[in-house]
């Protein structure tokens, strides 16, 4: 059994102890475990089941590379899936659950797959689910919904906040062990800014639990130094719960911070993203060990050599009592000294190198009374639950058992894998390293920035190179390389740490134990914990034609699962070179890919949610309309009313009302959030006249135009109406979607085109709150506020003046997008609310009341005037829309002129703007298509047309419409079919698009 | 005429990391043309009251103030009961160049950040180097805050002014308070 032993455990403060729960019992831990050491101190060895087979399965590693212990933690608005026991630090109140089990994690009935597997090999899902057809979306699709996923999806809101932070520096080292922090500490000597990042919250890395000297003194004592040699620089910073999570161009680093995982009832932010921009990176992200690959690899109790080590010393846990440990390395013999200096039994080490002589590590266990089995390895481990024995075999052969040696844990090693994502995110490659047999960084092929030099180094056991020494030079080679990136310099005086060196025998590679392993021992030799991927799967894999890695990894799943295949990678890759008879390094891996480690989806958005999810533009008048029943809509960022619903009436009620009042009383309507561009210059008439379709040049001062842009493929991009401020000044107004875009537009032709013409342009859309006021009522209203003259001879129809309405100075357009008397009154938005206010109280005895955008719609769908986004959707030109009126023939040139002449473009057969009238009064469903006779090629009915706008008039008292159709005008009286997506089909007659009062004059008076 | 409304009447978060207020009414000028000329380096210096600042950068004084928006964009900022005027003298002092000068102090909302913590919280909506080394008080910078455009500058060290546009002050309130949240102290700057 695992247990807590009485001393050791360098990283806990035993005098704090810690409660918590799993799946519901009690369970004590102290200050400084992990989650993982805890449940392995009370005895918790199965933590979960595979995702396929629902095997159960145990703690397998001690850090970020775990694969198998994944939990639901917390409850209700702290819940979160899949949190790794491994990089989960405990804290009193814990409430941690296993997963992907049925009924309870001792007991699944799941578990039958294991005894299906036979029947669910490689690319079952694919080779099962393809036939027949019908059968995916109502059978297959639901129960692969069911099985799939290890954790369950929060439901309730995530109540923790979240931010980001830039962060700016030279020199980023990612990872705080030893060589992180001896390149740090080199950097700094430069007088460069260093982020340094550490995932854990300790410093040191592996080297405390592995040992040695550096400069003479013990590897803590100098961590300590170093560390607080780094603290006093104020050109440092150390942060450590900080996972260097990906690596992009630029120099740019995403840093994951936890916060108050460890500490949840802390105020502030649960997590951090670091967004960094480093003039260069050093990645000190340490190595992984490896599994064997030998059957009954994932039994509980079987723990990578290196983590049983970790539990000991870290947090004075032992993994099981008798422990055999099987290894091709030399580093595995430290767990078995370990665990036998804490008194610990360890019946015997197999190591599948044959050795000329003793080395030094075998030696010292041989001394210590360690039975060293030479040549031998796993035939196959015992146990269900967990461990009970291993039988013992000779590497060479195929798995006959010599001897069985009772056990209760298996500390494994297949040696070590430097952690090489952070350096392959942006492209550095790769080289086979026959020695350490691992892929490790070729400093020949690094990450290149923009300016083709080298942005990221590798340091320590991230480079390759795993000797206490050699990992310390290279840390301050590395510092030294980057610095000169940099054209910085290291002081004269600097110099590198020196670490102590162990003497240790060459490792051999093993991908597979015994070497000769048959079928029945491959189909239990686990590559892939999480998604359950055995030898035999990738052999089959190969078989079957899938001989690139990247195809292989698909169709196994190999490498899938959250851990990212941090395990299964290389072990992945081998055992596919093998079968396809080819090297490993000809084989290549699979691409890196960020984040290393799975960050939370929350801290990717960090402040925006709840208020602050989205920007929300507010007019002036904004919160009078939200206290007086306005439904808002979108429309880009702006929210404007809808409708302004009184009680008790529905919100169609309320729009007929609304357009009703405004024909026959007065409206007021919030037009603030269309644009306002001024445009100013000697050649702004003629620039205007290059932008828009018609003349602008020619439009006298005090006067307003309608006026067209297309772009320069002669497509509709806006409309709006101008007017001519002064001599050298216009004032260009655009449809609320087109304030920014147009203003761009105009910046991007002034400054890359016609960058030799004399115009400004400046954006005053929000400078001005604008007030539509209109109606029959219009005029007496203004008059009765008092100013200036409104009159129709004072300021006729398409005119504009400047001057004083009830003691507000205003701007004022009698311009109509109603078809009544309007006028568009433009005040400092600082005087938007007041002038309002003024407004609705002297219209109060004229009927006025506030209208939203469905009433503006069907004002203007009355009388047929388009809008940019119904009647336009980016491939309308004005000729379909019938504004041939529009298009300057005097001008010699346009954007859109040339486009419009294309054959396409002049084509007689385009779809023409037409007005629709159902013939029962009821309304077209907006969208709806007009079907023709016959079938088009895919056996579809042939459209002839569409609706663009539809809506109920309510001053008309029937469904009106708007479409373009197919010869639309030529068609005039002709009933076309629509059906609808309600079953039904409408039956609507061709008619003149302008409904209402076609000769203007309502609007003229 | 009414008092002026500015878009969040002097709103105020104290409750966070660093003080968040918005200023009210302040105004504003913009004014394109060619800066390197002396006519319009003049018209804007003698009507802001201030020198001409260095590109990226502005010059203040109280509420008096001229900022570098682009090689053809200065931003004249005074009190906003005088723009009117000011921005009548403007266009005299420019009519015989080719320039525009426009009113957008109410097309603008003005926040303060108060406190030792104040550049933290702007780092963590704003990708601007925000180091003491880096940035510093005469700066200038048009960048954004989290999703919508701004432009910042210190007045004095702890104290950073910013602009947006008006219809997005609420938000710009929002995402600063949260961004002072209690606790939430980087310790980087």
């Amino acid at each position: 059994m695992s247990t807590r032993l009485a001393t050791g455990g360098r990283l806990l403060n035993k005098s704090t102890s810690v409660k918590f729960r799993f799946n519901g019992k009690y369970m004590r831990g102290y200050e400084g475990d992990t989650l993982a050491s805890a449940l392995l101190a009370n005895d918790q060895m199965l933590v979960g089941r595979s995702f396929k087979y629902h095997r159960p399965r145990g703690i397998v590693a001690a850090g970020p590379e775990e694969p198998n212990g994944l939990v639901n933690l917390g409850e209700g608005s702290d819940f979160e899936p899949n949190a790794r026991v491994t990089t989960t630090e405990l804290f009193d109140g814990l409430r941690a659950e296993s997963q992907n089990h049925w009924p309870s994690l001792e007991f699944d009935v799941g578990a039958i797959n294991k005894h299906l597997s036979r029947f669910l090999p490689a690319g079952f899902y694919y080779k099962m689910f393809i036939h027949p057809r019908p059968l995916w979306k109502h059978v297959y699709e639901p129960i692969i919904r069911h099985s799939a996923g290890l954790g369950r999806a929060p439901k309730t809101r995530d109540e923790d906040t979240y931010e980001h932070f830039y962060a700016f520096c030279d020199v980023l080292v990612i990872g705080g062990g030893v060589a992180g922090l001896e390149a740090a500490r080199a950097s700094a000597l430069s007088g460069a800014r260093v982020i340094v990042m550490e995932q854990t919250a300790h410093w040191g890395g592996r080297t405390p639990v592995d040992g040695g000297d550096i400069n003479g003194m013990p590897a803590q004592d100098w961590i300590d130094a170093t560390l607080a040699e780094l603290g006093a620089m104020e050109n440092v910073t150390l942060r450590t719960r900080t996972m260097g999570a990906g690596v992009y161009d630029h120099g740019y680093v995403l840093g994951y911070e936890r916060l108050t995982d460890h500490n949840p009832e802390a105020q502030g932010p649960r997590h951090r993203l670091w967004r960094v921009r480093a003039g260069h990176i050093i990645t000190a992200t340490g190595a992984i060990e490896r599994p064997l690959s030998f059957a009954g690899n994932d039994i509980p109790g079987v723990m990578l050599a290196a983590s049983v080590r970790d539990y000991v010393v870290n947090y004075g846990v032992s993994a099981g009592d008798r422990t055999v440990v099987v290894t091709n390395n030399d580093d595995a013999y430290l767990t078995a000294i370990a665990l036998k200096e804490a008194g610990l039994d360890v019946p015997a080490i197999l190591d599948a190198r044959v050795l000329p002589e003793d080395s030094a590590a075998m030696a010292r266990a041989k001394e210590l009374g360690i039975r060293v089995l030479m040549g031998h390895g796993v035939s196959s481990v015992k146990g269900g639950k967990r461990v009970t024995s291993v039988a013992v075999c000779s590497q060479a052969g195929e798995g006959s058992v010599l001897e069985e040696i009772a056990c209760d844990a298996v500390a494994m090693s297949g040696g070590w894998s430097p952690v090489v994502h952070l350096w392959s995110h942006c492209g550095g490659k790769l080289m086979w390293d026959t020695a350490n047999a691992c892929f490790s960084p070729d400093p020949d092929q690094p990450p290149k920035g923009a300016d083709g030099g080298q942005f990221v180094s590798t340091a320590g056991a991230a480079s390759g190179v795993f000797q206490l020494d050699d990992g310390l030079n290279d840390a301050f080679a590395a510092a030294d390389g980057t610095l000169r990136c940099l054209g910085r310099k290291l002081p004269r005086d600097a110099k590198a740490s020196q670490g102590s060196r162990n003497d240790e025998a060459p490792m051999a590679p093993v991908w597979l134990m015994p070497q000769g392993a048959s079928v029945k021992l491959r189909e239990k030799a686990w590559l892939d914990y999480q998604n359950d991927v055995k030898v035999s799967d990738v052999r089959l894999a190969a078989q079957e034609g899938f001989v690139s890695v990247e195809h292989a990894k698909r169709y196994t799943t190999l490498g899938m699962a959250t851990d990212q295949g941090k395990l299964s990678n290389i072990n992945g890759l081998a055992t596919l070179a093998n079968a396809l008879g080819e090297d490993i390094p000809s084989v290549g891996t699979t691409t890196f890919r960020p984040p290393y480690h799975p960050i939370s989806m929350a801290v990717i958005g960090g402040e925006a949610r709840d208020a602050a999810f989205q920007p929300i533009r507010r007019t002036p008048m904004h919160d009078w309309h939200a206290s007086n029943g306005a439904e808002f809509e979108p429309v880009g960022q702006w929210r404007r009313p809808y409708a302004y619903v009184k009680s008790g009436e529905s919100t169609h009620d309320a729009v007929m009302r609304e357009v009703t009042n405004t024909r026959e009383k007065m409206g007021l309507l919030d037009a603030s959030t269309l644009g306002k561009l001024i445009v100013k210059g000697p050649d702004a008439g003629w620039f205007l006249d290059m932008l828009y379709t018609n003349m602008m040049s020619t439009l006298k001062v005090g006067k307003c135009r309608y006026g067209l842009m297309c772009n320069d493929n002669g497509f509709l991009i806006d409309d709006g109406v101008v007017a001519r401020i002064d001599e050298d000044t216009w004032l260009c107004h655009t449809t609320t979607g087109g304030a920014e875009s147009i203003h761009a537009h105009m910046e991007e032709w002034l400054q890359t085109e016609w960058w030799d013409k004399k115009v400004y342009v400046a954006n005053v859309t929000e400078q001005y709150a604008q007030i539509a006021v209109v109606g029959p009522n219009a005029r007496n209203a203004l008059e009765k506020l008092g100013g200036m003259d409104v009159s129709k001879e004072a300021l006729g129809f398409m005119e504009w003046a400047d001057g004083v309405i009830g003691g507000f100075n205003v701007r004022v357009y009698r311009i109509s997008f109603s078809g009544e008397l309007s006028y568009e009154i433009a005040v400092d938005a600082g005087q938007g609310q007041a002038f309002w206010d003024a407004l609705m109280a002297v219209g109060a005895d004229l009927g006025a009341m506030p209208y939203g955008t469905e009433c503006l719609h069907i004002l203007r769908a009355e009388k047929g005037f388009i809008m940019i986004g119904d009647e336009t959707d980016g491939t309308v030109i004005p000729q379909d829309l019938n504004l041939h009126w529009a298009l300057s023939k005097k001008k010699e040139d346009y954007l859109g002129k040339r486009a419009h002449q294309r054959s396409h473009m002049a084509d007689p057969d385009r779809w023409k703007l037409v007005g629709l009238e159902t013939t029962d009064g009821s309304t077209l469903p907006d969208g709806a298509y007009a079907v023709g006779e016959g079938n088009n090629a895919n056996g579809q009915r042939n459209m002839i047309g569409r609706v663009t706008s539809s809506y109920h008039s309510p001053t008309l008292g029937k469904g009106i419409a708007m479409g373009l159709v197919h010869n639309g005008p030529d068609r005039m009286g002709e009933v076309l079919e629509f059906p609808g997506t309600d079953g039904k089909t409408y039956s609507a007659r061709i008619v003149d698009p302008v409904f209402y009062d076609k000769e203007g004059a309502k609007q003229n008076v | 005429m009414s008092d002026p409304v500015s878009a969040l009447n002097n709103a105020h978060y104290g409750a966070g990391i660093a003080e968040v207020s918005e200023l009210g009414a302040v105004g504003m000028i913009t004014l394109r043309g060619d800066i390197n000329t002396r006519g319009v380096q003049k018209g804007a210096v003698d009507v802001a009251g201030v020198k001409m600042p260095a590109p990226l950068h502005c010059v203040t004084d109280g509420s008096a103030g001229i900022a570098w928006m682009s090689p053809d964009e200065l931003l004249i900022m005074c009190n906003y009961a005088d723009v009117a005027k000011k921005l009548e003298t403007l266009r005299g002092k420019t009519a015989k160049v080719h320039a525009l000068a426009v009113n957008v102090s109410d097309a603008r909302a003005v926040f303060e950040l108060r406190g030792p913590h104040a550049r933290e919280v702007l780092a963590k909506v704003a990708p601007v180097d925000l180091a003491r080394d880096q940035f510093k008080s005469g700066m200038f910078r048009r960048t954004r805050i989290a999703q919508v455009p701004a432009a910042f500058w210190m007045p004095e060290e702890d104290v950073i002014r910013m602009v947006c546009f008006r219809s997005v002050a609420q938000y710009v309130f929002d995402v600063l308070s949260v961004a002072s949240q209690p606790g939430s102290e980087v310790g980087y700057i």
